[in-house]
């Protein structure tokens, strides 16, 4: 009786029962065939809310094997309450083992960011996105999209960036810059900043991305040519930054600027934590760190 | 200029259900004409020019136009695609209400350069050059470049949305009642440019109008519509000054003398 109870109290491997793995997988074998092309999925109800990562989780959930160790940052961070609870959450349904080093992980799930360590051949990155039709602003129908899609006009895309310049003088599109994968289809990078729109392009790792509200699978296989969309007389530029991370020194890195007090300080730092403690690991010592440079 | 016409239609049929729409339709269109269509509302005019312009699916009956390399090709066989790079390329729609055929929400400039970006044009600079340049050609001045049309004025709107349909050059122009609405000083000045831009750029157009006076300035043909036949077709003086039909003769005779 007791045994009995304990049997049903389990949840299949990794949450989702096996019919719906076999659904999403079949979803994302499509969308690694037609890079860039947003693949309809019956996305399941997940004990999250919408926003929160239900895309992601489901994909990662039917990627996933035992043997797989997993990573989940949040805006690069390992501790922000999205990577912990969804860490936590395969810990607990698959009882995978979880890393927080780049290196040691064989998926990846992300919050709108690709991490600073170059990803590698084996590697799963799954993305969760809140939206990822990129002419969804420019055109509300998605009848229309879709057609866009499929005849492959993306002029309006160009409007976009055109009104950007018009505006602003240069292409002010910071996070969400539109790609274009393997020469056909436009795709929305998710809300990454466009300072990973060049770690896309030519990725030894597997991208996956999941849209769970608006149930869409679209995935960038390993070796796939992704070009960000730009005007011949401007072209595309990632942002620079002006200091270097304030804790571990690294420059070339994506910052997070975090307020110090309400009297304007402010300090800069590595937006991937993995990134930055691992450099400080190694001695690298930033003008913030509190502590002296090694040797 | 060559004799073959650009756009043949072959009886062109419409049917709502039992309703008609418009019936039995023929004609030809040569490069560098304008015809008019008039006749009152609900008489199947726009229903007609929808199907020309493929934005409808007629009952029965053919269209074919002359692509620019000689060729007929029938336009409701060619595929979806095909159609759409048509429209956006060698055609121009203008709508009545420029809400419809404008980006409400994007500025003049780029407005005007979606057709160019559509059709691959990568460069900034170009693009401006020439939206400020079509601007100009169609009295908007070029500090109104980065407006949305929501700023904009009805003449000015309508006149922004002749300047994003001719800046790829098209050769063929729907208009559905381009004055519509506008008063009679601004539909005056509108209609002196229409009329300047097709005498310029030998552009073949079609213009839907209620408007007798309309289609007497821009039209070199005409056909009158009634209850979704056409009633009488023809020189457009011709048709105006001996009216044959009864019904053209009534149409003529209604017209408001000042």
């Amino acid at each position: 009786m007791n045994a009995h109870a304990e049997a049903i109290a389990q949840y299949n491997f990794a949450y989702l029962d096996e019919q719906t793995k076999r659904m999403i997988r079949r979803a994302i074998l499509k969308a690694i065939a037609i890079p860039g092309y947003q693949v309809p999925f019956a996305s399941r109800e997940m004990p999250m809310p919408y926003g929160w990562g239900t895309g992601g989780v489901q994909v990662t959930a039917s990627v996933i094997g035992p043997q797989d160790v997993l990573k989940v940052i949040d805006q690069g961070a390992d501790d922000t309450t999205n990577a912990v609870s969804i860490r936590a959450f395969f810990q607990k349904v698959a009882q995978v083992s979880v890393t927080t080093h780049t290196g040691e992980a064989t998926i990846i799930q992300t919050r709108h960011r690709i991490p600073e360590e170059p990803l590698k051949e084996g590697q799963v990155l799954v993305y969760q996105v809140p939206i990822p039709e990129p002419l969804r602003f420019l055109e509300p129908r998605e009848t229309e999209t879709r057609k866009m899609h499929a005849l492959e006009e993306y002029g309006l895309m160009h409007v976009k960036l055109y009104e950007d310049i018009a505006q602003h003088g240069h292409i002010a599109t910071t996070f969400a810059y539109p790609v274009k994968v393997e020469g056909r289809y436009v795709m929305d990078p998710s809300p990454t900043p466009k300072f990973d729109n060049p770690k896309m392009h030519m990725s030894k790792a597997l991208q996956l991305f999941g849209a769970g509200r608006e149930k869409r699978i679209y995935a960038i296989p390993p070796y796939t040519h992704v070009e960000s969309l730009d005007f011949d007389d401007h072209p595309f530029e990632v942002q620079r930054f002006e200091e270097p991370c304030a804790l571990c020194g690294a420059h070339g890195v994506y910052l997070d600027e975090v307020v110090l007090d309400d009297r304007g300080g402010r300090m800069f730092v590595c937006s991937d934590t993995d990134h930055c403690e691992e450099r400080r690991a190694e001695g690298h010592r930033g003008h913030l760190s509190g502590e002296e440079a090694a040797t | 200029m060559t004799d073959e016409p650009l756009l043949r239609v072959r009886s062109i049929s419409k049917f709502y259900g039992n309703r008609i729409g418009c019936s039995d339709i023929s004609f030809d269109l040569y490069p560098g004409e304008v015809l008019a269509v008039v006749g009152e509302s609900g008489s199947g005019k726009t229903t007609l020019l929808n199907c020309l312009s493929t934005r409808l699916l007629p009952t029965s009956g053919s269209v074919s136009y002359r692509m620019r390399d000689g060729l007929f090709h029938d336009l409701y066989r060619m595929s979806e695609a095909e159609r759409r790079f048509l429209m956006r390329t060698d055609w121009g729609f203008v709508h009545q209400n420029p809400s419809d055929g404008l980006r409400m929400t994007v500025s003049a400039g780029a407005n005007v350069g979606e057709r160019l970006m559509a059709v691959g044009q990568r460069h900034y600079g170009d693009i401006r050059a020439t939206a400020t340049d079509w601007l100009g050609r169609v009295e908007i001045s070029a500090d109104r470049i980065d407006d949305q049309p929501r700023a904009f004025s009805g003449g000015m709107r309508q006149r922004l949305q002749i300047a994003r349909n001719l800046v790829t050059g098209p050769r063929l122009v729907f208009m559905d009642e381009p004055t519509g609405g506008l008063d009679v000083s601004v539909q005056a000045r509108l209609l002196d440019l229409l009329r300047g831009l097709v005498h310029e750029l030998g552009l073949s157009a079609i213009v839907v109008t209620h408007d007798l006076a309309v289609a007497r300035l821009l039209s070199h043909r005409m056909i009158v519509m009634k209850d979704g036949h056409v009633v009488e077709s023809g020189l457009t003086d011709r048709v105006l000054d001996d009216p044959q039909a009864p019904y053209t003769q009534l149409l003529v005779s209604s017209i408001l003398q000042v």
